[in-house]
């Protein structure tokens, strides 16, 4: 029988201080009873002598000094795991809420995980087809990577986010597959809007959900994305699955671990975040992966509302310095009506290198993509330019090139919400639209290729 | 051995009471997990503790045993082709005793002491005197390495006996015999990583780092023990430049050092460098690297020391007269591994939260670079070159690690997000970037590459200068209103941008050009320059120097191979040629 203390001494936002403990040990599991049965559950965030800092998950309202008990566990924040999963839905801290039996776990594991050693992971080679072309063709995704989304309010990044999931294969492969969502405080809509697509497309039975909704206690967000990554874990390492893990919405996580650090009166960093929020986003976004020897793969596919569509906020910002690239959503081509309104200048997949090509794709992959990025950089140059000059004052080339931008976002970049391109198609497409220029500016490609497939 | 206990945990930082005999930056052991920290705070008898492992789990009341030593590397053979973590534990001795992912207690050698390697002694024999720094003999460690075996720093006397033959680490392959003791020296030395190791004397730097980039050569050029910074948004490149500068440049050692970045990179080294062949010896370029890998959801304390861990590593090579270049991505990491242990030991911050000793940490690290004449009787020369690559938030330089950076650096390399965007790979900006090299480096230029060298390169930046600002005129304007004569500065600085200065790393071609090479590229383009200006006196216009075929085959002189450069010849016959005909 654990102790049970009733010497809570403060109250600050979501943490508890309790003095007088003794044994208490740093990331313990904490239990708070209310004077009427509820009990809250939390964990320690620092032990100084006989006072233990314990944050609270479901937050500290009505919660009273003098009535509470505190339970500490002994143990770790875990998770109980087992395929039994697959199929489910959770709240933000793994307790069923979909009305079916509990889980009766193979094992339970601490949902901080370890770090995976840089020396057993293996390189994410192999293609993954999303039938998107703005994705397979120039921000290709791997088998493996985290390449997160980085959107703003009213984009459509659950639309985008739910193809993926839906389309994502790698060509000329059955495996097994799951799909791992966390949310942390998005609205019921889009909640909704996942879980019926899923429904809808049978994909549920193969899915696990951790749902941490926009009116569910904010702290409890700090270890939802924890659950859902060590259900991938599991999945994938022990049970060779290929698992995607969608996370979304980012932004919320932060902010909650925002308001934990303001709690505790830490030094902010930028914009009032902590200053280990690189390291505390690493911990879960370098769980992405694949390991040498193991069959299975986490595929990390994180969504964040970028506050006022700004990058160089700090939330965007040290998520994409630690994922491999990012796909960014674009205001402008939204309201152009255009979907996916995949901004692909900024956008990047840093590891399409290894996943392009021969074998892979196709061998002018790399080629056609460099010129495709050329060429509508430089179409909305001359889009720019005119806007101040006239079209008229345009070189034939440049208006060349200005009509290129203009059909590669109506033809290339936009599609069907089920359209499900083949790479072949995506490929064959480019060279279709680079068909418009003169060949002397196709510099980016090597002459034998543009023999081969360039049509006039 | 001395024993405290633990009264507070938070997060990395651990206090301890009881630690009288404590000193500044000793290694300890916390808890019976037996956790390797480092004290970096004293009061009374009370210790703070950064840990280089998770602490979840610990609490006040358990043991804290110090060491009584700082925190120190393992110099000696078997450093080649190691991958190690911040704190110089080899990850793949990790893998095989506890699996994929990494736990906490591990302890295991850095150098294996099992493993016998060929020491062939130098021409000392018994009665020669001997200090620090004589090569007693050597090892060949790896096909392209030689690992020389030096008299450790501190360490004067008579050599009793040497001996060659097959030794591990540990055992005695000389005795030295002291004024007051016999030493027996092996072939593994400890060194305190926070340390700066001795040399005889820093000499300037006069011989440029080749890396093949030409963005880099030609431009902004970085010398053999020179130091550099490379700060950028994510996304425009400064890993990719990180890897291929750690793969092409012509430095005999490559430490790279992966801080709080990601673990995928460290992995693309780890599993292409045993496949590429290192251009000047043929063997395969894993054969003189040794790897740092701390990445960023490994604990952040080893992250701090994984900095020093390599550049303790490099300057260990330096000393044997290598010419060493030390990659360390990135720099802002590491700074942020210190605010964070700064913030947790509630310090006073300066800008952005960062602690206000960064600056001078950061200038001790860089100024750890440099060329210098050794220790040993043989005045060899070593060089170490520090490129540190930096992230700031948002792409902003006033953030203050930059700041504190380019307060040390001599090179400068801004690489920017929308040369990025564009596909413009290396994304250095050519305005704004800056060697401070090029003048200590001029007379190998001109001696080594060509007498025109300095005069072409400044010919070329002075283009690219007035692009800009024709730039500007030209958006009001527009082109046409231009005089023919700008109109051909504009056309030129393109192809200066396009056929010279953007270089495709994954092009096998195209990803390494010589100095030969650059040179005959750049000639190519100013000649064109040059011509095209000649062909306007004499009535040419613009609209046909724009169709010359040539230009076309200009655009493509990067992908001729190496072994083809004749061909360059050819090239300027046609330029020539063609200006003449119209």
């Amino acid at each position: 029988m654990a102790k049970e203390y009733l010497t809570v001494k403060e109250i600050v936002g979501p943490l508890v201080l309790v003095d007088e403990v003794s044994g208490v040990k740093y990331e313990e599991l904490v239990e708070l009873e209310l004077p009427d049965g509820e009990i809250r559950r939390g964990k320690v965030l620092e032990v100084n002598k006989k006072l233990a800092l314990v944050q609270l998950f479901e937050g500290s309202s009505g919660v009273n000094i003098f009535g509470s008990r505190v339970k500490f566990l002994g143990k770790g924040v875990e998770l109980g795991v087992s395929t039994d999963l697959l199929g489910r839905v959770f709240d933000g801290l793994g307790r069923p809420i979909d009305g079916g039996p509990r889980i009766i776990p193979e094992k339970r594991l601490d949902i901080n995980g370890n770090p995976i050693n840089p020396y057993a992971r293996d390189y994410p080679s192999e293609f993954i087809q999303t039938g998107i072309s703005a994705i397979d063709g120039l921000n290709t995704l791997v088998r493996g990577q985290k390449l997160p989304i980085f959107s703003g309010s009213g984009l459509p990044h659950p639309q985008i986010a739910a193809q993926v999931a839906r389309q994502a294969k790698v060509v000329g492969k059955e495996e097994e597959f799951a799909v791992v969502f966390g949310a942390m405080g998005i609205t019921f809509e889009e909640s909704d809007y996942f879980i019926s697509d899923f429904r809808r497309t049978g994909a549920i039975d193969r899915a696990v959900l951790f749902m941490n909704l926009a009116d569910d206690p904010a702290i409890e967000r700090i270890s939802t994305p924890r659950m859902a990554c060590t259900a991938a874990e599991f999945l994938a390492f022990e049970k060779d699955m290929h698992v995607l893990i969608i996370l979304s919405d980012m932004t919320n996580y932060c902010e909650a671990l925002r308001e934990i650090s303001a709690a505790r009166k830490e030094v902010p960093g930028r914009r009032g975040y902590p200053g280990y929020l690189y390291t505390d986003l690493s911990s879960m976004y370098e769980r992405a992966g694949r390991i040498k020897g193991r069959k299975g793969s986490i595929t990390m596919m994180p969504i964040l509302t970028m506050p006022e569509d700004d990058k160089t906020h700090p939330i965007p910002d040290l998520t994409g310095y630690i994922t491999e690239g990012q796909i960014i959503l674009s205001r402008q081509l939204h309201k152009k009506g255009l979907y996916p309104p995949i901004d692909v200048l900024p956008s990047l997949s840093r590891l399409k290198d290894k996943g392009i090509g021969k074998g892979k794709t196709r061998e002018d992959h790399s080629d056609v993509f460099n010129q495709l990025f050329a060429a509508y950089a430089r179409g909305k140059e001359a889009q720019e330019l005119a806007v101040i000059l006239g079209e008229a004052a345009l070189s034939e080339t440049d208006k060349l090139f200005f009509s290129f931008a203009d059909r590669f976002e109506g033809e290339y970049i936009a599609q069907g919400e089920n359209e499900d391109r083949t790479i072949e198609e995506t490929l064959d497409l480019g060279w279709k639209l680079l068909s418009m220029l003169p060949v002397e500016e196709l510099k980016r490609i090597r002459p034998e290729y543009i023999e081969k497939y360039l049509k006039k | 051995m001395e024993q405290g206990t633990i009264i507070k945990v938070s997060g990395p930082l651990v206090v301890a009471e009881g630690m009288n005999e404590a000193k500044m930056y000793d290694v300890v052991r916390v808890s019976e997990k037996r956790l390797i920290g480092e004290v970096i705070e004293l009061r009374g008898d009370q210790a703070s503790i950064q840990v280089y492992e998770e602490t979840g789990g610990l609490g006040p009341g358990e043991p804290v045993f110090s060491t009584g030593e700082p925190l120190s590397v393992e110099l000696g053979p078997g450093l080649i082709r190691s991958i190690y973590d911040g704190i110089q534990r080899p990850l793949n001795v990790i893998r095989e005793e506890v699996g994929d992912y990494i736990t906490r207690g591990v302890d295991v050698p850095a150098l294996n002491r099992e493993k016998k390697w060929a020491f062939q002694p130098s021409s000392l024999k018994a009665g020669d005197e001997v200090s620090a720094g004589d090569i007693l003999g050597t090892v060949q460690e790896t096909p392209t390495v030689v690992h020389k075996i030096l008299v450790p720093p501190g360490l004067q006397g008579v050599v009793e006996e040497i001996k060659g033959g097959e030794f591990t680490v540990e055992e005695t392959v000389a005795r030295i015999k002291t004024d007051s003791r016999v030493v027996e020296v092996n072939m593994l030395q400890r060194w305190p990583v926070r340390k700066e190791r001795p040399y005889r004397e820093k000499i300037s730097p006069d011989i440029p780092l080749i890396t093949g980039q030409r963005v880099v050569d030609a431009f902004f050029p970085v010398a053999k023990g020179g130091t550099a910074c490379v700060p950028g948004p994510f996304g425009s490149g400064k890993t990719v430049l990180q890897h291929a500068l750690a793969k092409w440049c012509d430095a005999q050692i490559i430490i790279y050092c992966g801080c709080g970045e990601r673990g995928n990179e460290m992995t693309d080294v780890l599993m292409e460098f045993p496949e590429l062949d290192d251009p000047r010896t043929g063997d395969k370029l894993i054969n003189r690297t040794v790897m740092v890998a701390n990445t960023s959801n490994m604990p952040v304390a080893a992250r701090e020391a994984s900095i020093y861990t390599a550049i303790t590593i490099a300057e260990y090579f330096r000393d044997m007269g290598y010419s060493v270049a030390l990659m360390a991505d990135s720099t802002s990491r590491w700074a942020e591994a210190m605010r964070e242990m700064s913030g947790r030991l509630e310090e006073m911050p300066g800008e952005e939260g960062y602690p206000a000793y960064l600056p001078t940490r950061a200038a001790q690290f860089y100024e750890r670079a440099g060329r210098v004449k050794c220790l040993g009787s043989d005045s060899r020369e070593g060089a170490l070159s520090v490129i540190g690559a930096v992230s700031p938030p948002g792409g902003d330089l006033s953030d203050p690690v930059v700041q504190a950076t380019l307060k040390v650096v001599q090179v400068f390399w801004s690489l920017e997000d929308w040369l990025a965007y564009e596909r413009h790979f290396p994304a250095i900006n050519w305005l704004s970037s800056y060697s401070l090299y090029i003048d200590n480096l001029e007379e190998y230029f001109r001696k080594e590459v060509a007498e025109d060298w300095a005069d072409m390169r400044k010919g070329a930046l002075k283009i690219l200068q007035q692009e800009a600002e024709l730039k500007e005129i030209a958006r009001l304007v527009g082109v046409d209103a231009l005089s023919p004569q700008d109109r051909l500065t504009l056309d030129t600085a393109k192809s200066l941008r396009e056929d010279f200065l953007h270089q495709n790393a994954f092009h096998e071609v195209d990803t390494y050009t010589s100095f030969a090479k650059q040179y005959r590229m750049l000639r190519a383009i100013i000649l064109f320059h040059n011509q095209a200006q000649k062909a306007f006196q004499e009535g040419m216009e613009f609209k046909k120097l724009a169709s010359l075929p040539v230009k076309e085959e200009i655009a493509r002189m990067k992908y001729i191979p190496e072994d083809k450069i004749q061909t360059f010849d050819q090239l300027e016959e046609k330029v020539k040629a063609q200006m003449m005909d119209n």
